[in-house]
């Protein structure tokens, strides 16, 4: 077990050295920096750029060195937890990202608890009603929340509740408490907000759910010692309880590995059109503007969260599992 | 008991001899009636064929998907309008309806003229049914001249509005275009991107995959790697990376292309993973070592041995797969970062209903959801299918 451990920490050190250089090789490949978009976007307008004032930035910050001396100042950096420098925000990366991490991780958090809450029952009841009606309802209902693309509920979403319910539902809160310290009037105002967000990046995320339980419990109800559990006269709960369901949550754990980025990511899209104030649009809008710090930092982090969810969720399975530490030697 | 008694002969006596009239046949035991030849005999492809026939829902789903194919490889001619077209009299007017009966008697299929007006109060533009002109719908009509495939003019259409009346039976957009026929004609683009996306994706996730799986060892560990890596960045904010790479005075058909590789790109690595799991179970088997004493080289073991093995079931799970590449063209185009006018996708049609004003006043421009919807559902239920049925003996 000691060197299975080490052998995955080991492994981390490579990939997260590939993953950086891949992200900011994407962040490098247009061919023009933000500086340039941005005095063409002054020039356009008609106005006239501080020239100076972007040379200064430029080099301040590097850019007018070879990629490679850009790559190490950006990646030592990390180590010192200096994240870089937002050219938009015209602040340092890890002030921007602040508040939104924490709104972000809150929304999906509450997200996933939903959609296990949700997906769970109806995923056991799907596999051992499987071909009912209530299966095929159920299921077909799952899909749609899987079909219907995330931003156009929530738009339709809004809409409804806005007309319904006179609720005005954009953002996670009243503007007026962003960037506020915490109080109970914010706290208030971020409850009613939140429950909308939440159902709409939950409906996508339980249909996929649902499936997979479905489809994982259905392989173990299948197999033999089942069939001889239950001719043992084993009652139906405890023989579906006792060995199936447990089987079939390997797959739940070594999903663990995908759930620590979604919850720092959070649904991009939906935020966007919510605007809400969570690090997807944030994220986005840096893509957008070509802001690289603050694209490439985020990324960086959220890949450095999918490895070590993946290694949590290797180390449980090999715990829950002994074939899983022995697999994969090379060919006879 | 007394009936045994009498068929076995006296102590010491003989037995009866018994010999059959019948010519002998060795392998009589073996023979299978008709009925279970046409079973045990069937080639997989047939197996396959019968247990997917018998999930209705897939073989309703595949229908459906061929119709909407087809549809689209004739887009031009279904369409009421030229896609581009601008009536510029009809600027967001609202679903027109398809009547039958005018003053309670039968005149066939008609639509009725259009008042326009524009309220002065709050700038809107009302259009009222006239009922007093009924304009008659033509078939097989000459209409609006298009160019089919890209190829040659032509100017008919399936049915067109009747001289002097209209027929948007989606309504129109902001430029008054007509939203049924560019639905039709976005069709094209948004059923071939996943299609040619998951080529991609399938190509790489399968030599990818199956040369991992087989060779093991280092190959291996380099490729789970990469695939990790590849998985550990989140998709959307990746698609977008890329595609603001493209500089904007690519040609519409090159961004096409790259959004399709783009989205391929990114997907081929689930595919890879299953290929290499399989793989693993299958190489320890008997007719691996025996293809390999025989002196076969890898590539042959893995494509023309270990790969038809489950290919059915790698089709099956692409199927399910499409629709994420639908779904992912949806929100490139919605972010403005994928297709763009003139290329008319679904995509792009629901990028301009980004703001909840167009929810509110006109509802009808989000009608391209609606074939989104049912081809991802399509495409689910028929890739549930196939899976099911590409394991015909379980």
């Amino acid at each position: 077990m000691f060197t299975f451990l080490a052998r995955r920490i080991l492994i981390m050190i490579p990939t997260l050295f590939i993953t950086s250089v891949l992200i900011f090789t994407i962040m490098k490949l247009p061919p023009t920096d933000y500086f340039e978009t941005y005095v063409a976007e002054l020039q356009a307008q008609g106005e006239k750029a501080d020239l100076g004032r972007v040379e200064f930035l430029r080099k301040e910050y590097g850019l007018d060195q070879p990629a490679t001396t850009q790559y190490v100042r950006w990646i030592t950096g990390f180590f010192k937890g200096d994240f870089g420098y937002s050219f938009e925000y015209d602040r340092p990366v890890s002030d921007i990202v602040g508040e939104r991490l924490a709104l972000t991780i809150l929304v999906s958090f509450l997200t996933i608890i939903l959609t296990w809450v949700i997906a769970f029952p109806i995923g056991i009841y799907s596999a051992t009603h499987q071909y009912s009606i209530g299966d095929y309802g159920l299921t077909f209902l799952g899909l749609l929340g899987i079909a219907i693309p995330h931003f156009l509920l929530a738009l339709v979403t809004m809409y409804f509740a806005n007309v319904w319910f006179g609720l005005s539902i954009g953002g996670l809160m009243d503007p007026k408490y962003f960037n506020q310290p915490m109080s109970w009037e914010k706290a208030q105002s971020i409850l009613s907000h939140i429950w909308i967000p939440v159902l709409i990046i939950g409906a996508g995320g339980t249909g996929s759910m649902i499936r997979k339980i479905r489809a994982n419990l259905l392989d173990e109800l299948q197999k033999q010692y089942v069939v001889t559990a239950r001719a043992k006269g084993l009652p139906p709960g405890r023989a579906l309880r006792k060995y199936p369901l447990r089987m079939s949550l390997n797959f739940f754990v070594s999903h663990i590995g995908d759930i620590l980025p979604t919850l720092v990511s959070g649904a991009e899209l939906t935020a966007v059109v919510l605007s809400l104030q969570t690090t997807g649009p944030l994220l986005i809008r840096a893509l957008q503007s070509q802001d690289m710090f603050l694209a490439g930092s985020f990324l960086m982090f959220l890949a450095l969260l999918t490895v070590i969810g993946v290694l949590i969720s290797d180390i449980l399975l090999a715990l829950l599992d002994p074939r899983v530490r022995l697999q994969g030697g090379s060919t006879r | 008991m007394t009936l045994t008694l009498r068929h076995l002969p006296s102590s010491g006596g003989r037995l009866p001899h018994q010999i059959s009239g019948e010519p002998f046949d060795p392998k009589s035991a073996e023979k299978l009636s008709d009925a279970q030849k046409e079973v045990y005999l069937a080639s997989q492809f047939t197996l396959m064929w019968w247990k997917f026939k018998r999930h209705k829902l897939a073989v309703v789903s595949g229908i459906v998907l061929l119709a909407i194919y087809l549809l689209a490889a004739f887009a031009e001619f279904v369409a009421p309008y030229n896609y581009e077209q601008r009536h510029s009299d009809f600027i967001r007017m609202p679903p027109q309806s398809i009547h039958f009966f005018h003053d309670s008697q039968f005149v066939g299929p008609f639509t009725y003229g259009t008042n326009y007006n524009l309220n002065m109060e709050n700038l809107k533009r009302e259009y009222t049914e006239d009922h007093s002109r009924v304009i008659p719908l033509r078939f097989f009509c000459r209409g609006e001249e298009y160019k089919f495939w890209g190829m040659f003019y032509a100017d008919r259409h399936l049915v067109c509005a009747g001289e002097g009346g209209t027929m948007f039976l989606l309504g129109t957009d902001r430029l008054g275009r007509d939203v049924l026929s560019r639905i039709l004609i976005g069709a094209r683009i948004s059923m071939t991107i996943g299609l040619i996306g998951i080529t991609i994706s399938f190509v790489l996730g399968i030599i990818i995959g199956g040369l991992a799986g087989y060779y093991g060892g280092l190959l291996d560990l380099l490729v789970q790697r990469a695939i990790e890596i590849i998985q550990s960045l989140p998709h959307i904010p990746i698609w977008l990376a890329l595609a603001s790479i493209m500089p904007a005075h690519w040609s519409p058909i090159l961004v096409y292309i790259s959004i399709t590789v783009i989205l391929g790109l990114m997907d081929w690595t689930g595919l890879a993973r299953s290929v290499r799991s399989k793989l693993l179970s299958l190489r320890e088997e008997d007719y691996v070592v025996a293809a390999q004493l025989m002196g076969a080289r890898t590539p042959r073991i893995v494509f023309l041995h270990l790969v038809p093995g489950f290919m059915s079931h790698l089709i099956a799970s692409a199927t399910i797969t499409i629709p994420t590449m639908i779904l992912g063209e949806t929100a490139l185009s919605f972010l403005g970062l994928g297709l763009r006018p003139p290329i008319t996708s679904w995509g792009v049609m629901l990028s301009e209903a980004q703001n909840i004003n167009v929810v509110a006043l006109y509802p009808w421009l989000i009608a391209p959801v609606f074939p989104v919807i049912i081809v991802i559902l399509a495409f689910n239920f028929l890739g549930d299918g196939l899976r099911d049925a590409a394991d015909p003996y379980h």
